[in-house]
């Protein structure tokens, strides 16, 4: 079942759109900003409330990037893979973290702070390599030492 | 005169103007003049006489658009507008800029597109990795409200209008017009069958306007200034500034407005600073990573505008660069670019979906040094088997731009890898 504040979030956003099951994406970020992440149960609960099937909202879950089927650490580290942060180093960026961290891309580190995946152009090009953690954008990092900025988020 | 239009009451690292500056600075004095002094047909023919083409790759003429939406009693009551604020593509980072500096500027402008189409309801559909960019037109759109430019009988002219902000949860398909349209109505993002277009049959089956951020922004300096002075701001046919913008290894990486049609020279050299120090320009993709490479060699006198750059055998798109230089493998970069579209490809149809990994293998093993000669042939076919009207939307052939250009540009390299068993640039980055 929702939670009553996961359901006012959602209901919050009733009027903005034409149906009900337009509420798909937001209900499934509503719910994951809640419960960290969507697992079965919360897919379930979000068919039942938008009275689609459950199967419906998984296949909307499953395609965006920013949808975790998965149990993710604390913080989600987004690191810029595209092609201008490629140019400016960021296969490097990825190994040091790999080196600091001990994880590679959909790896969380086992004391559930970290999880480290890729993420297409995050629009800040100018300052690649770039990487984005919470709302916060770093960049340009220092290929050789992109654990820095991950001091700040505990 | 007033030469760089969308970027005048933008200060970098400093926030954007609030309501207040931005009236002070005859702002929303567009919104007040059109709504009661104009009919929706006048704002469609000034920005027509202006000539206006899109600023989201395409280039398509704003105003023609704005007609194709049905009219009249007949004609289906309820509209919509919405921004194409998911700025995804790679190398892309002007729509940001323009979010960020001066949300009113983006306001103002799809309260006047909403009024030409006669959309009550409009949306800004905004990627998820913007969250600077969602406060600011957050509590721009709070200030609007307040102010009285949104919502019921706008300035008592009868015109009613409210602005959502969506955020997306993020894939860069989302950009095409369907598919967004798709994903605003919380289904998987895959893009719908043409026709019927948007503008007739768009958001839950009704007429609907999708434009770019950047577009929208200028409607209102063209309604303020007029047709006459917009086209006097563009150096060739197509009139107008632009934000252009460079990134990888050139000095001052960023965001300029200039004159559309300044020259790729300007642009890289002028302002972008040059290269850094010890690098050489090897190439250029002039619009965001689904556009062909241009290359010094022939191009560094181009004017950077739509149809120079078509004939050049590229595209503008977005008008921001990315730079390849000559310490920078060709073939990892074309790889770094397959990996992104195939792993961004909605899967709906096969020659993309199951095309482009192969492709992306393939430049691996070429890159690490495994490719065969007959791999070279097998790239130019998928060019050819991905190219315009073979798959489902725009995005493979937009995928191939790069492939087939870096083909012809960067044969010897590719050539190399294969011959030498290794990438000769090994030990260069
Ligand atoms: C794969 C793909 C991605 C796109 N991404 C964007 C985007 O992020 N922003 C955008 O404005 N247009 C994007 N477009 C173009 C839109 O489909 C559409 O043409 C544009 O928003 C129209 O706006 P305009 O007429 O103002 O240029 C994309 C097109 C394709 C095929
Ligand atoms: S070309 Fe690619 S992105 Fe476009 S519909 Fe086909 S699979 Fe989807």
């Amino acid at each position: 079942m929702l939670s009553d504040s996961e359901r006012k979030a959602i209901e919050a956003e009733l009027p903005l759109y034409e149906r009900r099951r337009s509420l798909c994406i937001e209900a499934l970020k509503i719910v994951q900003e809640h419960r960290g992440w969507v697992s079965d149960e919360a897919v379930a609960d979000i068919a039942e409330f938008l009275e689609m099937g459950a199967d419906e909202v998984d296949s909307v879950a499953t395609f965006y990037n920013r949808i975790h089927r998965r149990e993710t650490g604390r913080h989600v580290i987004y690191l810029c893979d595209s092609v201008s942060c490629w140019v400016m180093g960021c296969d490097r960026a990825r190994d040091r973290l790999r080196e600091k961290l001990g994880i590679g891309f959909g790896e969380t580190t086992p004391d559930g702070r970290f999880t480290l995946l890729p993420i297409a152009c995050l629009g800040a090009c100018d300052r690649a390599p770039a990487l984005m953690v919470g709302d916060e954008l770093y960049g340009p990092l220092d290929p050789g030492k992109a654990e820095e900025p991950l001091e700040n988020h505990e | 005169m007033i030469r760089r239009p969308l970027t005048a009451l933008i200060r970098p690292g400093e926030p954007p103007p609030g309501l207040r500056d931005y009236e002070a600075a005859d702002g929303y004095a567009a919104v007040r003049g059109t709504l009661k002094d104009l009919q929706p047909g006048d704002v469609i023919d000034r920005v027509k006489e202006a000539g206006l083409r899109g600023r989201g790759g395409a280039g398509f003429q704003t105003a023609m658009k704005w007609g194709f939406v049905p009219q009249g009693e007949d004609a289906p009551r309820r509209k919509y507008l919405v921004c194409n604020a998911d700025e995804m593509e790679p190398g892309t980072f002007k729509d940001r800029y323009l979010m960020e500096g001066n949300p009113h500027q983006l306001i103002e402008g799809m309260i006047l597109a909403a009024f030409a189409i006669g959309a009550e309801v409009a949306y800004i559909f905004l990627r998820d990795e913007y969250p600077l960019a969602a406060k600011r037109l957050r509590a721009a759109l709070a200030e609007a409200r307040d102010g009285g430019h949104l919502g019921k009988d706008i300035h008592g002219s009868g015109f009613n209008l409210d602005i959502h902000l969506h955020i997306s949860a993020g894939r860069y398909i989302c950009g095409e017009e369907t598919a967004l349209l798709n994903a605003l109505e919380g289904k998987r993002a895959v893009p719908r069958a043409k026709p019927p277009f948007p503008p007739v049959a768009g958001l839950w089956g009704k007429p609907t306007i999708v434009n770019n951020v950047e577009t929208l922004c200028y409607v209102p300096h063209i309604l303020r200034h007029g047709a006459e002075w917009f086209r006097g701001l563009g150096k060739g046919r197509d009139g107008g500034t632009k934000l252009y913008g460079a990134s990888g290894r050139v000095r001052h990486p960023g965001i300029w407005e200039l004159p559309m049609g300044t020259t790729m020279r300007e642009i890289i050299e002028d302002h972008a600073g040059g290269m850094r120090e010890g690098y050489r320009l090897r190439g250029v993709i002039p619009g965001g990573a689904s556009t062909d490479f241009l290359v010094p060699e022939e191009h560094m006198d181009l004017p950077m505008d739509f149809e120079s750059v078509q004939k050049a055998g590229s595209r503008l798109g977005t008008g921001t660069m990315i730079i390849l230089d000559d310490k920078t493998c060709p073939v990892g970069m074309l790889r770094n670019l397959q990996l992104f579209f195939s792993r961004e490809s909605c899967g709906w149809c096969t020659p993309c979906r199951d095309g482009i990994p192969w492709i992306e293998k393939t430049l691996a093993a070429i890159e690490a040094g495994d490719g065969r000669e007959e791999d070279i042939a097998l790239l130019h076919a998928h060019t050819r088997l991905l190219g315009p009207g073979r798959t489902f939307c725009a995005f493979a052939p937009g995928a191939m731009e790069p492939l087939q250009s870096a083909l012809r540009y960067f044969e010897d390299d590719f050539r190399r890898h294969i011959t030498e068993h290794r990438c000769p640039y090994a030990n260069g980055r």
